[in-house]
């Protein structure tokens, strides 16, 4: 099953109802799928293409140029760590090599467990917390090997399954725009001036 | 909302003024309650009591320099759209990802209300009819607090038809992005926001604010940029601009990151805070770790041309730091002490631009791919002397022309101002270039050094004569 399901599919539909062309959802319900199968695979590329209105080969092209869509299956934890300057300067090289020890994998690789994927990233945007790391996209401040180990424990014993869900699941709060506020879509060829413009914006 | 582990909280205790960071204190900065009872959407109400066309010559008078990177100034950018052109939009850029930058993100998690007010000042004395919030991928906090708050703004009538009781309708729609550097340049921003691959698109003639969105009018505007918006619109644009510089007026969040004691994101007045300040001020980073020695930093991200202790004195001010060499980009300096090897450090920024190029343009995909293997074969101690000659000729392909640098008076070298030549098509090609330049500049005997003399042994062809 890897189509969008029958919640998903609503879901997707009313996203693309917030855009003024359909195809800027792509990215969006590359997410959805994401999150709904832990990777993206074919059918799901297919089926987005319909719901946009492109074809599979631009929804492919648009899926395969970020980084955070996977096309095979990852651990259930993605466990990146931040290789840019600042956590250079301060231990990344140090951190990863004791990632790569610690969970028995190389950078790229998985734990035959399916728990875990280990990657080397780029700037997290936190570059006075470093060296930094992201499990599932989740900050990781100032890591040092004790911490790294630590946290390894906590995700395998299943204590930070609140803070942390498992990979596909970016978000767990969304947007809702409820039908009766909205102020509606701006189409681009309904060249409508707004209405608080009008007459020099008197209102 | 729970805390993820080891989040590390943020507190800038410094006693200066702070129009962006006033919030950063409170723990809750980001429930509409704390934003209520500390003066949030009065900034919207003042703006709804004047026309839009007495808002924006606010703005445009309080010069508010795109916090971004380019350091154009908002209130000019939104007067580019061609007058009667309908519909415009509104892209928020917070897909913050330069190198050694870190103030969107927390802009977002600690007081995202502060944002979208910002947006809807923008959206009304703009005239702009739909606003996209464009938020890095790779935050999901940032998009949770922002979910969060435009669904409490939608409930109490801040956002959507008739807000407040007015004429002035608009949506603001969180888009996420999903991994990738270059769509921080705001045409690349624009075809991901369209559902397309982020590859930056040619300008001039167009700029988004010409041709934008579905080939629309389009501000972009970045997240800091936005957020000075409400205070602006309740202080006016004189408290502003008496903050800071005639050339660079208001605060501005600073990242300052690597070997100090107390990296940090402070906010700072605009324009009159040197480098010194920033890396040995008590109420900043408080000097070199371990009392090392200052050898290099990086003024302003990864893109731009590095400085040496004898740029220290200068004011973090566009014009002052780009006729020394280099910019102030995006708001965020990395801190080399004695100990770093510079090579590596080249190498590690290099490795980021050419991992992270669209691969539209040929200088660029290639050039920084021949820059990343060469430095690395240099850095393994594998290279020659000829390599190094060659690093500059990949540069030259890249950025025809003399290449900016900071002045040495060691080296007897005068500076080279910004900007430079370009044969690409965005500042991601360059990028890669500008740390392998400097470092060559300034600190060509640590890649001599690493460069291991071959011994000339000659071969004899054919078999060895025998007596």
């Amino acid at each position: 099953m890897s189509r969008l399901n029958e919640a998903n599919t609503l879901l997707a539909k009313e996203i693309i109802g917030r855009y003024p062309k359909a195809r800027s959802a792509t990215i969006p319900l590359l997410h959805l799928s994401q999150q709904q199968n832990g990777h993206i695979t074919n059918d799901a590329i297919a089926h987005i293409a319909e719901l946009v209105g492109a074809t599979s080969a631009e929804v492919l092209g648009t899926c395969t140029f970020y980084e955070m869509f996977k096309m095979e299956p990852v651990g259930k934890y993605l466990v990146n760590i931040c290789g840019t300057m600042s956590c250079q300067l301060l231990g990344a090289d140090e951190l990863m090599h004791h990632a790569e020890h610690s969970l028995g994998v190389k950078a790229g690789g998985t734990t035959a467990d399916g728990m875990f994927t280990l990657e080397h990233a780029e700037c997290q945007a936190a570059c006075t917390e470093a060296p930094n790391m992201q499990v599932n996209y989740r900050h990781c401040h100032r890591m040092t090997t004790e911490k790294f180990d630590q946290l390894i424990d906590d995700l395998r014993a299943g204590r930070l399954d609140g803070d942390i869900p498992q990979h596909g699941t970016l978000a767990r709060v969304r947007q809702v725009i409820p039908a009766e506020k909205a102020a509606g879509v701006a189409l681009p060829d309904v060249p409508v001036e707004p209405a608080w413009m009008a007459d020099g914006g008197k209102s | 909302m729970s805390s993820y582990p080891w989040a590390a909280g943020y507190i800038d205790d410094g006693d200066r003024p702070k129009i962006v960071t006033s919030r950063f204190q409170h723990d809750d900065g980001f429930t509409l309650d704390r934003y209520h009872a500390t003066g949030g959407y009065q900034g919207l109400r003042a703006a709804l009591g004047r026309t839009p066309a007495e808002v924006h010559e606010e703005v445009k008078k309080a010069t508010v320099l795109g916090r971004g990177g380019a350091g154009f100034p908002a209130g000019t950018k939104w007067g580019l759209m061609p007058a009667g052109k309908f519909p415009r939009y509104l892209v928020v850029n917070g897909d913050e990802s330069e190198p050694g930058t870190y103030k969107d993100r927390l802009l977002m998690e600690r007081d995202p209300h502060q944002l979208i007010e910002g947006c809807l000042i923008a959206a009304y004395a703009a005239g702009l009819s739909q606003v996209f919030l464009y938020i890095r991928g790779e935050m999901p906090l940032a998009h949770e607090r922002v979910a969060t708050a435009l669904n409490e703004a939608y409930a109490a009538g801040y956002i959507g038809k008739h807000i407040l009781g007015s004429k002035f309708s608009v949506d603001i729609v969180l888009h996420w992005g999903a991994g990738a550097y270059v769509v921080g340049e705001e045409t690349a921003l624009i075809e991901s926001l369209e559902g397309k691959r982020g590859e930056p698109r040619l300008k001039p003639p167009f700029f988004p604010a010409a041709i934008g969105l579905y080939g629309q009018p389009t501000i972009v505007n970045n997240v800091e940029t936005l957020s000075n918006l409400p205070w602006i619109a309740v202080n006016g644009a004189a408290a502003f601009t008496a903050i800071g510089t005639e050339t660079s007026p208001g605060t501005r969040m600073v990242a300052v990151s690597g070997h100090v004691n107390r990296p940090g994101v402070y906010e700072i007045i605009n324009g009159t805070t040197t480098f010194r300040d920033l890396l040995y001020g008590e109420e900043f980073c408080q000097g070199i770790r371990n009392g090392n020695e200052l050898k290099a930093f990086v003024p302003g991200g990864g893109s731009a041309p590095w400085f040496t202790p004898e740029q220290l004195d200068l004011p973090f001010e566009g014009r002052q730091v780009g006729a020394a060499g280099s910019m102030l980009g995006s708001g965020a300096i990395m801190v080399m002490d004695h100990t770093t090897d510079i090579p590596k450090a080249a190498l590690t920024l290099t490795h980021f631009y050419a991992a992270e190029s669209c691969g539209q343009c040929t200088p660029c995909r290639e050039g920084g791919t021949w820059l990343e293997r060469v430095l690395q074969r240099v850095v393994d101690g594998r290279g020659s002397r000829a390599d190094l000659d060659q690093l500059l000729e990949i540069g030259e392909s890249i950025c025809p022309g003399s290449f900016p640098h900071a002045s040495s008076t060691t080296l007897g070298l005068a500076a080279t101002p910004f900007p430079y030549k370009m044969t690409t098509i965005c500042f991601v090609g360059p990028s890669a270039y500008a740390p392998v330049h400097s470092a060559l500049t300034l600190f060509r005997e640590e890649f001599e050094a690493k460069i291991v003399e071959r011994k000339h042994i000659p071969v004899t062809v054919g078999a060895p004569e025998h007596e």
